[in-house]
């Protein structure tokens, strides 16, 4: 980092020259040398980016912010640095690999990607009521799961942005419980593809439902430890507190939804409206508060992990009453003739399946090619289905034109439209509110990108 | 069902115009049909909605093109000059509070329909979900903007404005969101390449996904 005359300056803070105004860069160190120079020009108007990398705005996030002091009198967020073109991809995989493409949208939360997507393709092939229950209840309990794991991110993340460190290392303590599950069941800990098309890839591993008992009854446990740490805790309330506010007029207007809608004390949860999955099977509350601001979407996020608890609960009386029955459709055009199983190695196809379909049957060898190398054909239409993710509304919209192939995959992504909001939250705060506010969003750049 | 349109015409059975095609299916030519516009009664909440909306606006034959009914979802095909007029009726009387963002849609083979802008549209208060659907050409691609109706459709405009080039009149600032400012065409749209090199490995060359042998 040098200056026009070659003479080496701070390396943390250097200056140029542009036809905007003189551009300073700012990377972190000693800040006096900054100080001096911007208080030796005139400007008034201060224009601060802050990221796209930046430790406190959550992944590849750009704010551009207009400041007046330490208030800020615009802002604007700028996206697209994370755009790995999923949707685009998607129209050139069959219908059961875009599960693997989708998952990786909002990578905190790939069991709704999955999901929601495998919904809106049951929809298009008319098999919705045919999904058997024992893989609708598990997608339930990995959805819930997911939640937990996904909460405990924001909650973590949330409060080391506001320089609270513990509840980080809780938080990521209990996420890891969370991820061993989901090691356990579906191989990997994200980006799993548990959810098909029809189903769920395979079935539960032995002891999979004691792990998930246990599990519960720790995270119960420990889910007390943040408890005591941020609720009512002075510094927390005055760093939460009233700040990032936004009404019920001024969300429904820019269609947020999730926990900020609910923060506006608005009782809009998709789980409860219009259920999926057998949603309206389960016994759980709609948690709301009715500050508008930060604390309130902190405290909904709290709240909403007992809620989850109560369902994988439920979901795992359910299970253990549906033993051995089947957990994809009967349909043998949709469903793979494979049996995938957990080796020592990951998920794969079991042995028994491969020695069966190469030694005994020929038919299930073609079909099995067939499904696999060619897929199934959806008949052309659209739809579009929504699923309530950690964030919000999660909606996809799918064309099919009858082929084997999506025509058009669009994922309504909650993170998205909500980090519209910034705006409306941020202007005429505290540059400080600004770290609070983005955190309360939540948003995931994998999914405001795709 | 009434107009049956042409979503997509695949030939071949693999795709390959080439001599890759040794199946003997290379001369056979698939048209998709689509779907048209449904018949009286629409089933669910849909009439109830249609028949609010033709009440609560005069011009609803001269603006509604299509009404169809499709796996449980009503979507109402609407001529571009009343989209914004339709739009106010839909959120002011009928009550749909929130738009959930424009997903944009591309048909080369619709010819001067070729692009469509698909807005999902919810009401919280009734519970109800319709779809609005739009439909313009390549030549003219443009639709009135929806901002000052939801603003929460800003960055969707922009979204699908990036990907497909329709052009929303009125946005405040319709400008790339996702791709780079300078980057030249719009990725979605169907005669946009996906790319991609190939790949070696173990002495084989594979071709990028979108040149391999494909079943369309």
């Amino acid at each position: 980092m040098s200056t026009a005359s070659g003479s080496i300056v701070d390396p943390y803070a250097s200056s140029l020259e542009t036809t905007e105004g003189r551009v300073f860069s700012v990377t972190g160190g000693d800040w006096d040398s900054l100080v001096t120079e911007i208080g030796a020009t005139k400007e008034e108007r201060v224009v601060v980016n802050m990221g796209p990398q930046h430790p406190s705005t959550h992944g590849v996030l750009r704010l551009i912010l207009e400041l007046e002091g330490e208030t800020i009198t615009e802002l604007r967020a700028g996206v697209g640095y994370l755009h790995t073109g999923i949707e685009k991809n998607a129209e050139y995989r069959s219908w059961t690999q875009g599960v693997t493409f989708v998952t990786r949208m909002d990578y905190l939360a790939p069991l709704f990607n999955e999901t929601a997507y495998c919904l809106g393709v049951e929809k298009l092939l008319g098999i919705t009521e045919d999904v058997p229950e024992r893989a609708s209840v598990l997608r339930v309990m990995m959805m819930e799961l997911n939640r937990i794991s996904s909460h405990m991110v924001a909650l973590g993340t949330g409060a080391l942005e506001l320089g609270a460190l513990s509840p980080m290392i809780f938080c990521f303590r209990e996420r890891e419980k969370v991820l061993d599950v989901f090691e356990l069941i579906a191989g990997l800990r994200m980006n799993m593809a548990y959810v098909r098309p029809g189903g769920v890839a395979q079935d539960l591993p032995p002891n999979a439902l004691t792990k998930v008992r246990e599990t519960v009854k720790e995270l119960r446990r420990d889910f007390k430890d943040n408890d005591k740490l941020l609720i009512g805790n002075t510094i927390w309330m005055k760093r939460t507190e009233g700040v990032g506010y936004l009404d019920l007029a001024g969300a429904t207007t820019l269609g947020i939804t999730g926990p900020v809608l609910r923060s506006t004390g608005m009782p809009w949860d998709l789980r409860k409206m219009q259920p999926y999955s057998g949603y309206e099977n389960y016994d759980f509350d709609v948690v709301t508060a009715n500050t508008c601001d930060v604390y309130g979407r902190f405290l909904i996020r709290m709240n909403e992990l007992e809620q989850s608890l109560r369902i994988i609960e439920q979901c795992v009386d359910k299970l253990e009453a549906l033993v051995g029955a089947p957990v994809m459709v009967a349909d043998k055009k949709i469903a793979w003739p494979s049996q995938l199983a957990l080796g020592g190695d990951g998920l794969g196809n079991s042995l028994d399946h491969i020695r069966e379909i190469m030694g005994t049957s020929m038919e299930s060898l073609i079909h099995h090619f067939k499904l696999v190398t060619e897929g199934f054909r959806v008949p052309a239409g659209q739809v579009y289905t929504a699923v309530e993710s950690p964030r919000g509304e999660l909606g996809v919209h799918l064309v099919s034109d009858g082929g084997t192939r999506p025509y058009r995959v669009h994922f309504r992504e909650p993170s998205f439209n909500n980090l519209q909001a910034t705006s409306a939250m941020c202007e005429g705060s505290l540059i400080a509110d600004v770290v609070a506010a983005v955190a309360s969003i939540d948003p995931v750049m994998g999914g405001v990108d795709r | 069902m009434k107009k049956e349109k042409n979503l997509s015409v695949g030939h071949g059975a693999f795709g390959s115009g080439d001599t890759g095609d040794t199946s003997g299916y290379g001369g056979l030519v698939r048209a998709s049909a689509s779907w048209g516009s449904s018949e009286r009664p629409y089933g669910s909440y849909f009439d109830d909605v249609v028949d609010d909306l033709e009440r609560a606006y005069p011009d609803f034959a001269d603006a509604i093109e299509q009404v169809v009914v499709y796996r449980g979802e009503l979507t109402l095909h609407i001529k571009r000059e009343k989209l914004v007029e339709v739009a106010l009726i839909l959120r002011n009387k009928l009550l749909f509070e929130m738009c959930l963002g424009v997903s944009g849609v591309h048909y080369p083979t619709q010819t001067n329909r070729e692009l469509h802008a698909v807005y999902p549209l919810l009401s919280m208060t009734h519970n109800r979900r319709i779809r609005l659907e739009v439909s313009v050409s390549e030549s003219d691609p443009h639709i009135p903007s929806l901002v000052e109706v939801w603003g929460g459709n800003n960055w969707n405009e922009r979204e699908t404005f990036d990907m497909f080039g329709i052009i929303f009149d009125g946005h405040p600032g319709l400008t790339r969101i996702l791709m780079p400012d300078d980057w030249r065409g719009h990725p979605q749209r169907k005669d946009y390449p996906l790319g991609g090199i190939p790949v070696e490995y173990k002495g084989a060359t594979i071709p990028p996904p979108n040149e391999r042998r494909s079943y369309r």
